[in-house]
């Protein structure tokens, strides 16, 4: 290898700064600590927590697509239960605070959903 | 191969240096149009497509006219295209590149641009335009690289690329014609709703596209030790010349059509653009500046005297692509919005920042289009030498 | 749970468009019988339709339900007419018409205005053109758009001879005094148009431009039901359209 010193110095400078953050965040002590999500003022959830979870968006974009698209209403959950008014504003935001909960875990994981940027959260607030 | 873009005089550093700073500029004008939304620009609810739209449309044609050298080459054996037609494929590539980069930054919401694929639409024209231009687009690469690599080592290029290339000719023919489908399928806009319209591209795309290459050979033949030789711009010239024969034309039926059959809806659009609506006059001095250098440019073409003579050619050139871009690139998708569906006439000019995005792309086509023809000469060069 | 089922049919259908061919090729084989045609939308109709009768549009200078619909809709004001968004309006009656417009017709039809919005094609010249199937018709005929989906390239613009299309050339809140929780604002960047308030209709309610024109101007219903006020409403007159001769099939009658 040509330049071999360089070379390695470089990458070996190139993986500090890269994982710099990481290193600021354990000396500053605020290394990863998970959110604490407020608890839903009814539950169950229309699908396990767990499936939730991972799947949430998933969920969305098929309610979505189902209720802008196909003109249905109500989603038969996995719980054999029916769900009313499949939308997020209509089923998650009865139970769940968008700052309490959504907001939560998506800050904490630095995704921006463009969900709100049209749609609205309910006036009268939940917890 | 690429590194064959790396060495290079002071002069190359500096074009490429302020290449890449329009570049920068460009970027950072979309970045605020990506914030703001397309509300930066001069489109408006009546004009809704501009600047970006019209710019596609125009490069559309360049990158569809190196069919004009591929094809004497490949169809007929005409031995001088035989060392650019590699020039040809490259200004195809770089065009495509800046054809899609223009869509793109046209979009509401770009982030969702792939929702075209994702959701293919046949009856939708868009969904065939990306269809043609993607193809095109991967046929040029496939077919200079393996072309251009064997001639490198000096070898035959491989027997099963011929079929490809001589796909490559309706391919580009096709490019055009489904950017034409765009217009010319919408009974919203009568303007644009004419049968020639598509071979209207196609023969202004003949003109505009050799024509911009020749003053690329000239000026390849001026930066390298690289002559595309005259035999092979004189060809090219006659191209040009028969292309903007053709075109006029076509232009010249399109107005007989037009006016004659004297449809309002159809009238009042060739109006607009020639004489302006009240005050509304924005694009007469366009109009007629193109149609100017296009006759002038069409009957020097046709003096073979003229035509012929190489310290000329190139205004006449320039005076090519400077008409017909107007043409395509400032009038025929404006022209189309004016008046609007309900008798309104909104006028359109395009913002600073909205130039500034479009200087951008064409900045990015120019680094494309200069560091793959930089490849092209050395490896002419260590040829000839 | 068939989310898994659904990104399997995206995945065939992208075959589909990538020449494999499939049901997008028999969409567009096949063509629309929407009277024929069976519905699984929660409203009534087969086709909704609105009549207009003009003259009492001319005859009042009002705009209730332009207020009415912007209100519910959230739809933004911009002052200037660049950026206009509006789903429904009021123009003069050779914008409106101008297959109809003559020069001797009597001040009392081509005077005042009329109210324009989406028509609602039967055979929509925006939904052919539209790349992503963002917007297309519903069973009951209402063309509406996905706004999940719209990626703003703005050719159901171009492809609407009625100018009943608008654009969010910038963030529609930035127009909005006040946000009716109800019913979503759009973002940036998308195509937004008249519902014929499907959500209203989903509930058993008329279009709220019907329901609040205090001169009941606005007649809606189903133009496939024999019985419906719409048909009612055509008997014994003569109504028009905007650009017939288009072919797009306009669900808007207006009664000059």
């Amino acid at each position: 290898m040509y330049d071999a010193g360089k070379v390695i110095v470089g990458i070996v400078l190139f993986i500090g700064v890269a994982t710099a953050p990481l290193w600021y965040d354990t000396i500053a002590g605020k290394s990863a600590q998970a959110p604490k999500l407020a608890k839903a003022a009814d539950g169950p959830c229309v699908e396990p927590k767990e499936w939730m979870r991972a799947n949430h968006m998933e969920l969305l974009d098929h309610w979505r697509d189902a209720v802008v698209r196909e003109g249905e209403k109500d989603y038969k959950s996995s719980t054999g239960k029916t769900w009313e008014d499949m939308k997020l504003t209509g089923t998650c935001l009865k139970c769940h605070d968008k700052a309490r909960f959504c907001d939560k875990c998506h800050d904490y994981e630095g995704v921006k959903p463009y969900c709100w940027d049209c749609h609205v959260v309910p006036k009268k607030e939940v917890r | 191969m690429l590194e064959k873009a790396l060495t290079g005089g002071k002069r190359y550093w500096t074009w490429l240096a302020v290449v890449v700073a329009v570049i920068v500029i460009g970027l950072v004008a979309y970045l605020y149009q990506l914030r703001e939304g397309l509300g930066i620009t001069g489109m408006s609810r009546d004009v809704t497509w501009g600047f970006y739209i019209a710019q596609f449309t125009f490069m559309v044609g360049v990158a569809a006219s190196a069919v004009m050298v591929v094809l004497p080459y490949y169809l007929h054996n005409f031995k001088a295209f035989g060392k650019i037609t590699i020039l040809g494929e490259f200004l195809a590539i770089s065009s495509v590149i800046m054809c899609m980069l223009f869509i793109f930054v046209d979009m509401g919401q770009p982030a969702r641009v792939f929702n075209v694929l994702l959701h293919p639409t046949l009856h939708s024209m868009m969904f065939w335009d990306m269809m043609s231009l993607g193809g095109y687009l991967f046929l040029n690469i496939l077919i200079s690289r393996v072309v251009f690599s064997a001639e490198a080592k000096g070898i035959a290029p491989p027997k099963w690329i011929k079929p490809i290339i001589i796909l490559s000719i309706p391919w580009a023919v096709s490019i055009h014609t489904v950017t034409a489908f765009l217009y010319s399928g919408l009974s919203a806009r009568p303007f644009w709703m004419t049968a020639i319209l598509a071979p209207r591209f196609l023969a202004s795309a003949f003109a505009a596209g050799p024509s911009i290459l020749i003053l690329l050979c000239l000026l390849v033949r001026k930066v390298s030790r690289f002559d595309p030789g005259d035999k092979a711009i004189r060809k090219l010239s006659e191209i040009v010349a028969y292309a903007m024969a053709v075109n006029f034309f076509f232009v010249l039926l399109e107005l007989f059509t037009g006016l004659y059959s004297g449809i309002p809806q159809h009238i009042e659009h060739f109006h607009y653009l020639f004489l302006g609506i009240g005050s509304a006059t924005g694009l007469v001095p366009w109009a007629w500046s193109s149609s100017i250098l296009m006759v002038v440019a069409l009957v020097m073409l046709l003096l073979p005297k003229v035509r012929t003579n190489l310290r000329i050619l190139p205004w006449i050139c320039v005076m090519v692509v400077l008409g017909l871009w107007i043409d395509k690139g400032i009038d025929l998708i404006v022209t189309g919005f004016v008046p609007s569906p309900v008798g309104t006439v909104t006028e359109y000019s395009p913002t600073a920042p909205e130039l500034l995005i479009t200087l951008g792309v064409y900045a990015i086509g120019a680094l494309i289009i200069t560091v793959l023809y930089k490849i092209g000469i050395a490896v002419r060069e260590a040829e000839a030498a | 749970m068939d989310v898994k089922r659904r990104d399997f049919l995206r995945i065939a259908g992208l075959g589909a468009g990538l020449g494999i061919g499939g049901q997008a090729v028999w969409e567009v084989v096949k063509g629309d019988d929407v009277l024929a045609s069976t519905h699984r939308e929660k409203t009534e109709g087969k086709r909704w339709a609105m009549v207009v009768e003009t003259a009492k549009c001319r005859a009042h200078d009002c705009t209730d339900c332009i207020t009415i619909c912007h209100k519910i809709h959230n739809v933004p004001h911009f002052d200037d007419p660049k950026r206009e968004v509006k789903w429904i309006w009021r123009q003069g009656f050779e914008g409106a018409f101008p297959d109809q417009f003559n020069e001797f017709l009597d001040e009392d039809i081509t005077g005042g205005s009329v109210p324009l919005m989406c028509n609602h094609c039967d055979n929509p010249g925006c939904v052919k053109v539209c790349p992503t199937g963002a917007t297309f018709k519903r069973e009951d005929g209402i063309v509406v758009i996905d706004m999940h989906r719209c990626i703003g390239c703005r050719y159901c613009m171009a492809g609407c001879p009625y100018g009943s299309r608008s654009f969010n050339w910038q963030d529609p809140r930035k127009g909005l005094d006040r946000i009716d929780p109800e019913y979503p604002t759009r973002t940036k960047g998308v195509v937004e148009k008249c519902t014929f308030c499907s959500e209203r209709l989903a509930v058993g309610k008329l279009p709220a431009c019907v329901e609040a024109c205090p001169y009941k101007a606005l007649t809606f219903g189903d133009l496939a039901d024999k019985g419906s006020d719409v048909r009612k409403a055509l008997k014994g007159v003569y109504a028009i359209r905007r650009k017939q001769s288009l072919g797009l099939g306009p669900s808007i009658f207006y009664i000059v």
